[in-house]
Parts: C-alpha cells; sequence; structure tokens
C-alpha cells in the first residue's frame, strides 16, 4: 500500500481531525495533509463528504471516509502495527463507549464555553460530573490504553490541548486538578509523548478561532 | 459453562429492537427484562450509571451499554453465523458511518413529527424524509443495506419503521409517496423472521405515541 495513496483532509485546530493524525503517525503511515479552510469549505470537501460535509475526510486511494472515531477503526484495521483498540470485545465495547462519551462531553464543555446563564451553568455542571467519572476510569493506569497510547487516549486528547483554552475563554473549570489526579497525571503523559508533542495545534490561532465561532453564534442567536 | 444474557429494554424502544433483533439473527438465547422508565429497577442503575438509560445488554453479569455498540458486540463474540458486519475494513466503515447517519438524523427528526406543530413540524417533517431519501439513495439496488442479507444499518434503521404510524398520522403525510424504496426495503426486512418476531405491531406503538401525547399534554 503506497504512502501516496493515503490523504487526510482537516483543519488544523479540529481536536477530532487531530486524532487522526496522531492515529497515522503512532502506526508510522506516511500521509498528504490537505488543510481544509472549514470557513469556506472546498469543492473537494463536498465531494468526499457530501453529507456532513466536515472534515476530517480520509482518504486510502479511491475509498473516503469520514467521522473521526470511524476513521480511527479502520485505521486500526488496516495498519496491524501499534494496536490501537483492545484485543477482547467486552474491552472494545468499553473503549466505545468512553469514546462516545468523550464526543458528548466535548460538545458539553464547548457549549459552556459559548453559552450564558442558566443554560451554561447546567451544560457546565453536566460536564463536570462526567470528568469525574473519567477520573474513575483512568485511577491506576498511565494512559486509557494501558502501558501505551490507544483508541481512548486519542479519543480524550481534546482535553490536553483544547479544553486548557475553552477553559480559560470561558472563565470556568471543567477539569479541577484537585478532584481529577489521575487524569492530570494522564494530561503530562500523554503531551509528553514523542509522536504527540511534536503534533500539537498552535495556541494564539485556538483562543482566536474560539472568539470567531462565539461572534458568529450570537451574531445569529439574538438574545431576547 | 452456558453464556447468561440479559437484555434490560422497553418494548417501544427503537434502540431496544435493534439488540432484539441481532440477538435473534444470531440465535442467542436472552432473558428480556421490560423496564418501567418511571421506575427504574436497581439492576439498570447499577448496569448503567451514567446514561441510567435502555437497553443495556448484560452478558454473563457484565453490562455494555449504546445499541450500536453492543449490536457490534454481538457480532463479535457470537461470531459463528449472521455477521452483521462485513469483514472488509472500508466497508466496515461504511457500515458504520451510516448507522451513525441513522442515529444522527432519523430519531431526532421522528420525535419532533410527533411532538411539535406548525413550522417546527414542518422542519422536521422535511428532515425526516430528506434523511430517509439519502438512505434510499445507498441502498440503491441492493435488497439489503447488508447486500444480500441483513446487515449492520438494516439491523439500525428498521425498528424505526415500527414508529411510522405514528409519524403519518401525526405528522399528515405518507412515507410511501415519498419514498416508496424505502417502504419496500422495510417491507423486505420485515419478511425476515428474526426481524418480525422481535418488532412490535405499528398499532401498538402508534397507540402508545398517543398515550404519551396525552400525558405529556400534546393535543
Amino acid at each position: 500500500m503506497g504512502s501516496q495513496d493515503v490523504k487526510l483532509l482537516n483543519f488544523l485546530l479540529s481536536p477530532v481531525g487531530r486524532r487522526v493524525e496522531w492515529a497515522l503517525k503512532l502506526k508510522g503511515v506516511d500521509y498528504e495533509y490537505i488543510e481544509e479552510d472549514i470557513f469556506n469549505k472546498s469543492n473537494l470537501l463536498l465531494e468526499l463528504n457530501p453529507v456532513h460535509k466536515k472534515v476530517p475526510v480520509l482518504v486510502h486511494g479511491q475509498k473516503s471516509m469520514a467521522e473521526s472515531l470511524i476513521i480511527l477503526e479502520y485505521i486500526d484495521e488496516t495498519w496491524k502495527q501499534y494496536p490501537l483498540l483492545p484485543h477482547h470485545p467486552y474491552q472494545r465495547a468499553l473503549a466505545r463507549f468512553w469514546a462516545k462519551l468523550s464526543d458528548e462531553l466535548a460538545l458539553g464543555a464547548w457549549r459552556a464555553m459559548v453559552r450564558r446563564g442558566d443554560e451554561r451553568e447546567k451544560v457546565l455542571k453536566e460536564a463536570i460530573e462526567v470528568m469525574e467519572k473519567i477520573e474513575q476510569l483512568i485511577k491506576g493506569n498511565k494512559f486509557f490504553g494501558g502501558n501505551n497510547i490507544g483508541y481512548l487516549d486519542l479519543a480524550f486528547g481534546w482535553i490536553t490541548c483544547w479544553l486548557p483554552v475553552w477553559e480559560e475563554i470561558g472563565s470556568m473549570q471543567v477539569l479541577d486538578p484537585l478532584k481529577c489526579p489521575s487524569i492530570s497525571s494522564w494530561k503530562i503523559h500523554f503531551l509528553n509523548h514523542p509522536i504527540i508533542k511534536d503534533n500539537l495545534p498552535p495556541r494564539d490561532q485556538m483562543i482566536s478561532y474560539c472568539h470567531r465561532r462565539i461572534e458568529e453564534f450570537y451574531s445569529t442567536h439574538h438574545a431576547y | 459453562m452456558a453464556d447468561q444474557v440479559i437484555l434490560l429494554d422497553f418494548w417501544p424502544s427503537p434502540f431496544g429492537m435493534r439488540l432484539r433483533i441481532a440477538l435473534a439473527e444470531k440465535g442467542i438465547e436472552f432473558e428480556y427484562r421490560e423496564e418501567d422508565l418511571r421506575n427504574k429497577s436497581p439492576l439498570l442503575l447499577q448496569m448503567n450509571p451514567i446514561h441510567k438509560k435502555i437497553p443495556v445488554l448484560v452478558h454473563n453479569g457484565k453490562p455494555i451499554c449504546e445499541s450500536l455498540i453492543a449490536v457490534q458486540y454481538i457480532d463479535e463474540v457470537w461470531n459463528h453465523k449472521s455477521p452483521l458486519l462485513p469483514s472488509d475494513p472500508y466497508q466496515r466503515s461504511q457500515a458504520r458511518f451510516w448507522a451513525d447517519y441513522v442515529d444522527k438524523k432519523i430519531y431526532d427528526a421522528g420525535r419532533n413529527i410527533w411532538t411539535k406543530k406548525g413550522e417546527e413540524q414542518e422542519a422536521a417533517k422535511k428532515e425526516f424524509i430528506d434523511a430517509l431519501k439519502l438512505l434510499e439513495q445507498e441502498l440503491g439496488d441492493k435488497t439489503y443495506f447488508g447486500g444480500d442479507k441483513l446487515g449492520f444499518v438494516d439491523v439500525a434503521l428498521i425498528p424505526f419503521y415500527t414508529w411510522f404510524k405514528g409519524y403519518e398520522t401525526f405528522g399528515n403525510f405518507i412515507v410511501e409517496k415519498e419514498c416508496p424504496k424505502f417502504i419496500a426495503w422495510a417491507k423486505r426486512c420485515m419478511q425476515i423472521e428474526s426481524v418480525s418476531k422481535s418488532l412490535p405491531d405499528q398499532e401498538k406503538v402508534y397507540e402508545f405515541i398517543v398515550d404519551i401525547r396525552k400525558k405529556i399534554g400534546i393535543e
């Protein structure tokens, strides 16, 4: 399988797109990176993901696929080195369950950053509760995948880099280091991993991106 | 030692129906337990402490939550017959994508059809029909989404067919007029024993919806 065969259509600041890059790099798979301006979507994106019109999209030969967690499974099934998902079906089911919850949590944390008033308080409270459950999940382990980064670490990766930015902009705390010391430890291990630490989004651009999305939200949702 | 399989479920739930079909397809014996959602059992709260929702598959005491995740689990553990997911990684990614699409589009749009009125209802109807048309396109000339036999997407989608009388009555439209291929596919699925014996009657589900509407105060 030629490395020229693999292309990734992504947006620099997307947490879910970054998961796919991490997976490809952990497995040592060469790929062509194509940056997408999500404020001005290309014809290529609309052609490759007509259903959702979103990044990331992985193209392998003539085949294209969307949805980051689904792409991770494809990558794991196609390139067998450095396995990402656990071997046993029950452990796999658990990993998939928590990865789905991770995406719901990310959406909740994002909303807590953007929204205001009662709505924000409600979403923030829910996010904090879920974070505390994740703390129970990782207790005693270096990574969610055990000794190595795995599928679930990649799914939770947004907590390491994106969440701190959202917390700052939203003047909120979703991850309390005192209540979640294991997650805080995990963050450090994750960010220090040789593949991860050279592959992180630029903070200043993340901040301006968030502000732009917030402005956009309030210009289309008029407060009354 | 024999497997112990329990399904915690609620009869009109399309998500629970997915598991009933998957278990039937594989010929797995299981104990069906009906949950009263206003009075959830201690077992349900223990097995799904995070969401406290059905369906939950309990296999030898261990819970698997989220219907599509549980269907994949069933497919992986009981892999001796009736594979639901294809073996090719790309085909698997496509099956997962479309099952995920069903999850994102069908339930919410359908729910809005029987709970809302006016513009909101019209928007929901359009969203629902557009989604069915896209699924028709994906089906193409195949007998089932899984090809010659029932697959992952078929199992994910067919349960919603039991809610159609409800959607059509309260939304005032006929799915067959808009999406005849979809209805033809649904009828083919209903010919399969594991499907027909696992699904409740559209009439029963319709009565359930009428009842709920009264309870939540929609006239």
